[in-house]
Formats: structure tokens, C-alpha cells, sequence
């Protein structure tokens, strides 16, 4: 058991690092990136392609990096430090998850290469009105069309939305119901019979209502089959890389109280005399803490090829509480100048509620672990089902 | 990175395990699994059987029987420990005031202290609270005084727990009262508690117990001999004693125990026919616990891993204030899975209530001392908004 990185693992963090803050540096340059479409800056994205970032957990023989879920994780909690808004956890953990993970040769060494190389933006269009985080589809359905002109195709036919940067991509991964089971599709942006209306997120990205009518369509994978389980885990692997990017976003947004609360003077003296507030920051550290250690394990999980679906409900429910204890408090001890758009507090809360409601949040998550809670006697983090 | 325990380490686990589980005796285990009164003298057996096996003093220097072994392997000794229901050795013995003889006592001291230490041939209790001086520790003004050889002691502790099983006390005296800071005007003397003009009284608490004490001294006399390390350096002592006294005081095993009897008796209480544990809100609520226990085991995980080099970790400060914050959530949920059942704790024959029920408001009770002792939790929140967060 070690909770180290090791040192390429710390060379990756310094370069993400370095890259991010020249473009994130303040938090001005983020306002101006989300203020136009498509809400993240297109030359950092193509920087971080360069660097590999967008393919690190694909296999190098589709044009990834081949690396781990514990370097994903020092990715994602770089990208919150700043909050940068390039979507790396929607458009290559979980969109090209499900690429890597159910995708014929054929498929992942195109899209994935797309993904990696900065050229091809990959959405996962599956939310739909009227559902909340379930893995399965029942908004949109497929229909085989042996007549299309490579005679294997398929149509879909219904909506999806939100879906993050589902405007800006080049390609989506579509859920849809097939014989009551829920399997997965590949729709190219310009796509026939496919409209979608993008809009900013409250957290300054971009999402957008997505109309499939007879939209062709190629299955992903070897055939039409239920794959529910298959966007379970993606989902999971999504979940345990916003677990980091939380840590990454309460991090700074405690760093900022801190120092703010040693800075700002009122009565006279700096706010860190008023013991009112320093407990309170004292008791958000303590949230951050416990959510650390419980996001770096998730990650630890997935390397170890641990439960992923386990792991990530329990990072899940502990970030999930810790970004709104977190986000709030961050808040409220600044005080007027925390609700500006012009500082940045404001908008770390304002990601991590997006966060916490993209894929599940706390309840949810304690919810389902609730569901087997009386099956076992105790947890053991070390042991199974966590370890593979 | 790595989620595994080393081969090494998984049959370290497996070997304090089958110890715990088949050395200690089963009546002192079912004892603490019922979360009864343990008798002194099952504090003493069980404490000797582990250090007869060396598994009493593990943390100590080698030399007095420590086993120089990493935090990491401490760590997993007190889990198991606690998991398997096995009385933690006497921790006045044990983490006070041993590791202080050890640090800091002369050769006499430790010769003659340390072996009757590890193996509890002597009782230790804490003197260092008073009735004013709590939190602030360092305004105590029990004074001794020097009169030839002796040092003639005079005031009062308070909140001695167990004092009334101890052979000896260690106690924080002011031998300097002029001292310019009040820290450095404190020494430390140890001496025997049936020494001429000590008295005790007990103190009941709210669960019924009596395991806390009033100490009055009245010119009680100690050898010069019993003065530890130098005087005026007693405030020294105190706050390494203290360092050691936070470790382990996270009790994850304890809860993590506790929790898991949680829930079987969430499944024997019955609601219009189901069993509680059925119940969505109780088993979300068990389910929060849990998850927030889990995230405590890793914290203390990763600060064990890390602090091989000596400097704690600064997460371990999260440990106490939390470790304490989930031992009482756990008993609170074990009365509200008694409900009405929890109001019959003084219930004898003739009572239907089931044992666990009718223990789970005292310990409940009992329980909101974790979170004041050991550094209350308001002076955890001090330390890490002090000395983590620099506020
Ligand atoms: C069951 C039990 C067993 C004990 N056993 C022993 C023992 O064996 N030997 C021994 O020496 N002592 C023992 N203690 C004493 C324990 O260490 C003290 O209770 C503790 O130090 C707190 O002191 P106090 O009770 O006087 O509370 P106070 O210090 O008066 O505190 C009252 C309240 O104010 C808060 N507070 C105090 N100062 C501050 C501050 N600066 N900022 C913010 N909040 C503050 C406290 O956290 C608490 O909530 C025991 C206590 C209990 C309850």
C-alpha cells in the first residue's frame, strides 16, 4: 500500500501544471474563454494534445499514451486547481471510455486517434429529460436501416439533453434503446437529421439540446447489444476523475479563503482574529482531507482493477459533500465580494455543483450504496472487492 | 501508487488477527463486544498476555521491549486490536507515561518504571487536568515545593480516570511560580497514589459510570528521585506525551465494529413486520456513516504511510476530530435503532430488552467525553487553522 506518486507521475503534474497556469494563470483569462463559444480555449486544447493528455488512458496502438487511471486522476485535479474549462473528463474519460472500452479496432484506432491527437471532440450524448444518472437510454431509439448505402446502419430518433459541448463535437456517442436493452451508437457531427442547440452551462461550459430525427447512425461495437454495463462503469471511471478535479477546485477554493481571511481586514484587524471563521476554515480542510483520500483511493481502485462502480459511488457521496460544504463556506467567508463574477470563488462553487450533479450526486450516490449496506459486515478500503 | 498491502504486511495483518483472536480470552473479548465494564483485573490479563507475545508496547524504543516497527504496522496492530475486541493496553501506561520515562527519565527511573509499565504490575493515572486549568493546561496550579530530599505537594487534579485502580500517578506540578511564561515554571513528578495526603473521589458521570476521579493532595511528600527529567522542563513532557497520546485516538476499529453491530441489530429490530435495516432512510444513514469511516481509515492510511520520516503528516490532525465525531455518530445510531428500547438501561430480570439495547444510551451518553478529552475538538480546529492553514 503506498499513497505516493511516483516521479513520472509528478513530472506529469508539473507539466500540466505549468501548461494550465499559463493559460488560466488569473482568474480573468478563464472569464474571457467561457464568455465565447465553444467555452474552452481550442489552443489549449490542442497544447494539451500535444502533451498526450488526450489520449492518456487509451492504448498506444490507437494513438494514446496507454497510461493509468492514477494519471488520469493527476490530470483531473490539475484542471481544477484553475478550473480550466477544457472538458478532459467529459470528451476523453468518459466519451472515449466508452469508445475505448466497446469500440471495434476499427473504431478506436479512428476516433480514439481523433481524440488524442485534439481533432476530434467526443461527446457522450445519454442524459435525457425526464431521468436522472441511470446508465440505461429510454429517450432516444434505434432502428436498423439495411438500406442505408453501406447496408449496416442505423436511425435514431429522439432527444437528448443536456449534452456537454454536444454543439462543439465532432462526434457523439449516442445511447438508445434496442430491444429494451440500451446500446450505443456514433453520430458524426454533421450528421443528417441531427440539430442541436447549444447554451451555456451555470458553470460557464457549454451543453446543448440534441434532436436525432432518423439520424444514421453506426453502432459502436461488434453489435446492438445491451450495454448498460459498459456505461456503468464508464460513468464510474468519469465519476472517480471528477472526484480529482473536485479535490483540485476545493483545494484552491480553501487556499483562497485562507489567504483572504489573513488579507481582509474589518474592525480593525484581519478576519483571521475571529476564531468564528477559523474553525470554519479549520472544519473545511477537514472535508477536504477526507474527500482526498477517498478520490485518490477510487483512483487506486480502478489501477488496482478493483469494483470501479463501488469505489466511485463512495468518492461519489464524500466529494459530493465536501464540494457543497466546501463551496458554500468558501463563500460565505469572503463575504459581498464572493458572489462577484469578477472574483473566483464564486465560480470553484459554481463548478463544483456542476459536478456534482453531472453524473450522480451525494444522495444518489448514498442511495445506491445504502441498497447493500447490510450485505457485508464491515468495509475494508485494502481488501475485496476493492483490490481486484 | 498502490492499493495492496505488501505480501509481507497482508501476513503481518493475518498474524496479529489469529493472535488477537485466539490468545486473548474469549470472556474479556465478549466482554467489550457487549460493551460492558471491563474489571480491572481484565485490563491486567489481557494486557499481559500481550506482553508476554511483545505486543504490548510495540511503539516503545527496542531496548524496553518496542518493536521498531513502521507506523504503517502500529497502525494495523491497533486495528486489528480493536476489531477483534481485544482491551487496548492501558493507554496511561502505554503512551504516556512510558514513552516519557523512555525519552526522558533517568536510568534508575527507567530500570525501574518501564518493565512494571509494559506488563501493568503498575496502574498509571494522569494527573494534569484541574478544576481550572482544562483546556488551558499550562495555568495548573497544584504546586510542590522543594523541603530537602522531598517535594512536598499541595492541590487538586480532577477527571482522573481510574484513578481508583491506579498504584501511580504522573502529575504536572508548578514548581516555579514566578517563571516569566506559565509553561516554564511546570516539572513533572510521579509517586504513589496511596502516598500520605492524596485522597480520591469519584465522580459519577452522566451514563451512571464512576471512571473519573477527584485527586486532592494535602503536603503530600515525593522523593526528589520521582521528579522526571529536569524542573520547569514538565511542559516539555506534557506536550510530547500529548503528541502521542492523539495517535490512535482515531478508534477506527472501534466504530468500524461498532457500525457493523449496527446493523445487525437494525436487522433484529422489527418495523410492522420488516426489518429496520429496511428502512431507506436508516440504511442511507448507516450507509453516510460508513462512507465517512471509510474516508477516515484511508486518511489515517495515507498518514501512516507517510510519516516514516518522523514529521507527522498534517492530515493527522483531521484524525482526532473526526476519529471522535464518528465514534459518537456510531453510538447515536445505535440508540436510534433502539429507539424506544434505549430508554431501559437500568432494566434487569424480568426485562425483554436485549443487552445492547439496554447498554446503548450510557455508552451514548458516556461517549461525548471523546470528542473533550485528548485535546477537545475546538483546540483540534485551533491547531489545524493555526498550524495548517496559518490563520
Ligand atoms: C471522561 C473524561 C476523562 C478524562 N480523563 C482525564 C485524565 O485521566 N487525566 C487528566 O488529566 N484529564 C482528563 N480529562 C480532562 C480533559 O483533558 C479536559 O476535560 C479537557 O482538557 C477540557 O478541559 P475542560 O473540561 O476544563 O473544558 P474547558 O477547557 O473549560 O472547555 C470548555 C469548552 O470550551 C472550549 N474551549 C476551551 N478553550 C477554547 C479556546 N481557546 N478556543 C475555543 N474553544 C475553547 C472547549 O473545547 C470546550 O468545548 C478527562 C476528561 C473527561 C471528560
Amino acid at each position: 500500500m503506498d499513497f505516493t506518486f511516483d516521479s513520472e507521475q509528478n513530472d506529469l503534474r508539473e507539466a500540466v501544471r505549468g501548461l494550465l497556469e499559463r493559460s488560466y494563470g488569473d482568474g480573468e483569462q478563464r472569464r474571457k474563454v467561457a464568455a465565447s463559444d465553444p467555452g474552452f480555449d481550442e489552443e489549449t486544447w490542442a497544447r494539451m494534445a500535444e502533451m498526450g493528455l488526450l489520449g492518456l488512458p487509451f492504448a498506444e496502438e490507437h494513438g494514446g499514451m496507454g497510461a493509468g487511471p492514477i494519471e488520469v486522476a493527476v490530470v483531473a485535479e490539475e484542471i481544477g486547481r484553475v478550473l480550466a474549462p477544457e472538458p478532459f473528463v467529459e470528451a476523453v474519460v468518459l466519451a472515449g471510455g466508452l469508445v475505448a472500452a466497446v469500440g471495434t479496432d476499427e473504431q478506436k484506432s479512428e476516433v480514439l486517434a481523433g481524440i488524442a491527437e485534439g481533432t476530434t471532440l467526443a461527446a457522450f450524448a445519454h442524459a435525457e429529460p425526464g431521468t436522472r444518472w441511470s446508465p440505461s437510454a429510454s429517450a432516444v431509439t434505434a432502428t436498423p436501416s439495411p438500406n442505408d448505402r453501406d447496408g449496416d446502419g442505423w436511425r435514431l430518433t429522439g432527444t437528448k439533453e443536456p449534452v456537454p459541448n454536444g454543439a462543439r463535437a465532432d462526434v457523439l456517442v449516442v445511447s438508445a434503446v434496442v430491444d429494451g436493452g440500451t446500446a450505443l451508437f456514433l453520430v458524426r457531427g454533421d450528421a443528417e437529421g441531427l440539430t442541436r442547440t447549444g447554451y451555456r452551462t451555470s458553470d460557464g461550459g457549454r451543453a446543448a439540446h440534441v434532436r436525432f430525427d432518423g439520424t444514421p447512425a453506426e453502432v459502436l461495437g461488434a453489435d446492438a447489444g445491451d450495454r448498460t454495463a459498459d456505461v456503468e462503469r464508464a460513468q464510474a471511471l468519469a465519476r472517480i476523475a471528477y472526484a480529482a478535479e473536485a479535490i483540485g477546485v476545493m483545494d484552491t477554493a480553501l487556499r483562497t479563503t485562507a489567504e483572504y481571511l489573513k488579507t481582509r481586514r474589518q474592525f480593525g484587524v484581519t478576519l483571521s482574529r475571529f476564531q468564528a471563521l477559523t474553525f470554519r476554515a479549520a472544519d473545511m480542510y477537514v472535508s477536504l482531507e477526507l474527500a482526498r483520500s477517498t478520490a485518490l483511493w477510487a483512483s487506486m481502485v480502478a489501477d488496482a482493477g478493483g469494483d470501479v462502480v463501488a469505489a466511485a459511488d463512495r468518492a461519489r457521496l464524500q466529494t459530493s459533500r465536501a464540494g457543497r460544504h466546501i463551496g458554500k463556506e468558501a463563500i460565505q467567508l469572503h463575504g459581498g465580494i464572493g458572489v462577484t463574477a469578477e472574483y473566483t470563488v464564486g465560480h470553484h462553487t459554481s463548478r463544483l455543483t456542476a459536478i456534482d450533479h453531472l453524473l450522480g450526486d451525494g444522495d444518489w450516490a448514498a442511495d445506491r450504496l445504502a441498497r447493500t449496506v447490510t450485505r457485508y459486515e464491515t468495509v475494508d478500503p485494502l481488501g475485496a472487492p476493492y483490490t481486484g | 501508487m498502490r492499493l495492496q498491502l505488501s505480501p509481507e504486511l497482508s501476513a503481518f495483518r493475518e498474524e496479529m488477527r489469529t493472535f488477537f483472536t485466539t490468545e486473548v480470552p474469549q470472556d474479556i473479548r465478549d466482554t467489550v463486544a457487549a460493551r460492558r465494564h471491563l474489571s480491572r483485573d481484565d485490563y491486567v490479563r489481557s494486557q499481559r498476555i500481550l506482553n508476554a507475545a511483545g505486543l504490548a508496547v510495540p511503539h516503545w524504543p527496542v531496548e524496553w521491549g518496542g518493536r521498531d516497527w513502521t507506523p504503517l504496522q502500529r497502525h494495523i496492530w491497533r486495528e486489528e486490536m480493536q476489531l477483534a475486541c481485544v482491551p487496548e493496553p492501558l493507554a496511561f501506561n502505554t503512551s504516556m507515561i512510558g514513552p516519557v520515562l523512555a525519552a526522558f527519565g533517568s536510568q534508575e527511573q527507567k530500570e525501574r518504571f518501564l518493565p512494571a509499565t509494559a506488563n501493568i504490575d503498575i496502574w498509571w493515572c494522569q494527573g494534569f487536568s484541574e478544576p481550572d486549568a482544562g483546556s488551558d493546561l499550562a495555568s495548573l496550579r497544584t504546586t510542590a515545593v522543594r523541603d530537602g530530599d522531598d517535594w512536598v505537594v499541595n492541590g487538586q487534579k480532577t477527571w482522573t480516570t481510574l484513578g481508583q485502580y491506579a498504584d501511580w500517578i504522573f502529575c504536572l506540578v508548578r514548581t516555579d511560580p514566578l517563571a516569566e511564561k506559565k509553561q516554564r515554571g511546570i516539572s513533572m513528578l510521579v509517586f504513589p497514589m496511596d502516598s500520605p495526603g492524596v485522597t480520591l473521589r469519584p465522580i459519577e458521570l452522566i451514563d451512571g459510570s464512576r471512571e473519573v476521579n477527584e485527586v486532592f493532595f494535602e503536603d503530600v511528600r515525593v522523593p526528589s528521585e520521582f521528579l522526571v527529567g529536569e524542573e520547569n522542563r514538565g511542559w516539555d513532557y506534557a506536550k510530547f506525551l500529548l503528541g502521542n497520546e492523539r495517535v490512535g485516538i482515531a478508534r477506527i476499529g472501534f466504530t468500524k465494529r461498532l457500525l457493523a453491530q449496527a446493523k445487525g441489530y437494525a436487522q433484529e429490530v422489527t418495523v410492522a413486520g420488516r426489518p429496520l435495516a429496511e428502512d431507506p432512510r436508516m440504511a442511507a444513514r448507516i450507509a453516510e456513516v460508513e462512507n465517512e469511516l471509510v474516508a477516515l481509515e484511508l486518511t489515517a492510511l495515507r498518514v501512516v504511510a507517510h510519516s516514516a520520516d518522523g514529521r507527522p503528516h498534517p492530515a493527522s490532525s483531521v484524525l482526532k476530530l473526526r476519529g471522535s465525531e464518528l465514534q459518537q455518530a456510531a453510538t447515536e445510531l445505535v440508540v436510534d435503532i433502539a429507539g424506544p428500547l434505549s430508554v431501559t438501561s437500568f432494566a434487569d430480570g424480568g426485562s425483554e430488552v436485549p443487552e445492547w439495547a439496554r447498554v446503548a444510551t450510557p455508552e451514548y451518553l458516556n461517549y461525548r467525553k471523546v470528542s473533550i478529552y485528548g485535546g477537545s475538538n475546538e483546540v483540534q480546529r485551533t491547531i489545524i487553522a493555526g498550524t495548517i492553514l496559518g490563520l
